[in-house]
């Protein structure tokens, strides 16, 4: 019993990451769908605070009877914040398509790879249960 | 659905640009029109984004989730170039004849930005389709 809700830990957090990973991705489209809009602020949020913030959602405590309160923080949004841009534009547009693309790159790949990491550990608990490859 | 989204995303900017290359072509092929089709001189059109929240996003997601469209179309109210040529039809009583207001280095400039701004939208949408492919094969 306990194996099992660790290893479900694991994978839920994992997944928590992936959907992270891909709100930001949404984010960053959003920014780059509108390279061209006047008045559009580029977003983002901050990946590294995001990750922290579920990490202590995994911690909350659980609310067991109707009477209890969830601890903070427990609703699962992310902070997103508008971005200042290293030069103003005259429309008052903030996106620099250049660094929106890199940053859409990056994401693109920790999210390959986060996916990886989750097969791998679907692959090693398949491992354990079957006792072989 | 998250990654389902990046495709609307990716797709609202791709026919937002392309009706922006649209008005473009139809600047730099009447870049010599003396008349439209109100019997007035040619004026070159621009198109006017705007955002736009995507409807599929979760709703949580919405404000995080924008995609783009064409607002309306702008006429420039740029002089319109005028020639003299006083054997023409339209010429009026000065000999001059009023020709369309575009000009053809600004929209060819234009031209580059918005093809640029398609190319990364199709890539951003190819991007997608192989995070959603790896998001299939989770658990393979």
């Amino acid at each position: 019993m306990f194996l099992a809700s660790q290893i479900n830990q694991q994978i839920d957090h994992q997944g928590a990451l992936l959907k992270l990973r891909a709100e930001r991705q949404q984010l960053l489209a959003s920014n780059i769908a509108n390279a061209d809009t006047p008045g559009y602020k580029a977003r983002d949020f901050d990946f590294a605070a995001a990750v922290g913030a579920a990490a202590s959602r995994r911690l909350a405590l659980a609310a067991t009877q109707t009477g209890h309160i969830g601890a903070a923080g427990a609703a699962g949004r992310v902070d997103v914040q508008y971005r200042i841009p290293s030069q103003d534009a005259i429309d008052g547009n903030t996106v620099e398509v250049d660094r929106e693309i890199s940053r859409f790159t990056e994401n693109a790949l920790s999210y390959q790879a986060r996916a990886q990491f989750l097969n791998d550990s679907i692959r090693e608990l398949r491992l354990a249960i079957n006792g072989q490859g | 659905m998250g990654m389902f989204t990046l495709f609307d995303i990716a797709g609202s900017a791709m026919g937002a640009q392309s009706q922006r290359l649209n008005a473009i072509a139809s600047n730099l092929a009447n870049v010599d029109s003396s008349t439209s089709v109100d019997g007035k001189p040619y004026r070159a059109r621009q198109v006017v984004f705007q955002v736009q929240p995507m409807t599929s996003a979760a709703p949580a997601q919405r404000e995080a989730a924008v995609g783009v469209k064409v607002a309306s179309v702008v006429e420039s109210d740029a002089p319109q170039r005028k020639v003299y040529q006083p054997g023409h039809p339209l010429a009026d009583a000065s000999g001059m004849v009023s020709y369309s207001n575009v000009d053809p280095v600004e929209e060819m400039t234009n031209m580059i930005a918005a093809s640029r701004a398609y190319q990364f939208n199709a890539e951003m949408m190819n991007t997608s389709r192989v995070l959603l492919q790896k998001t299939l094969e989770i658990g393979r």
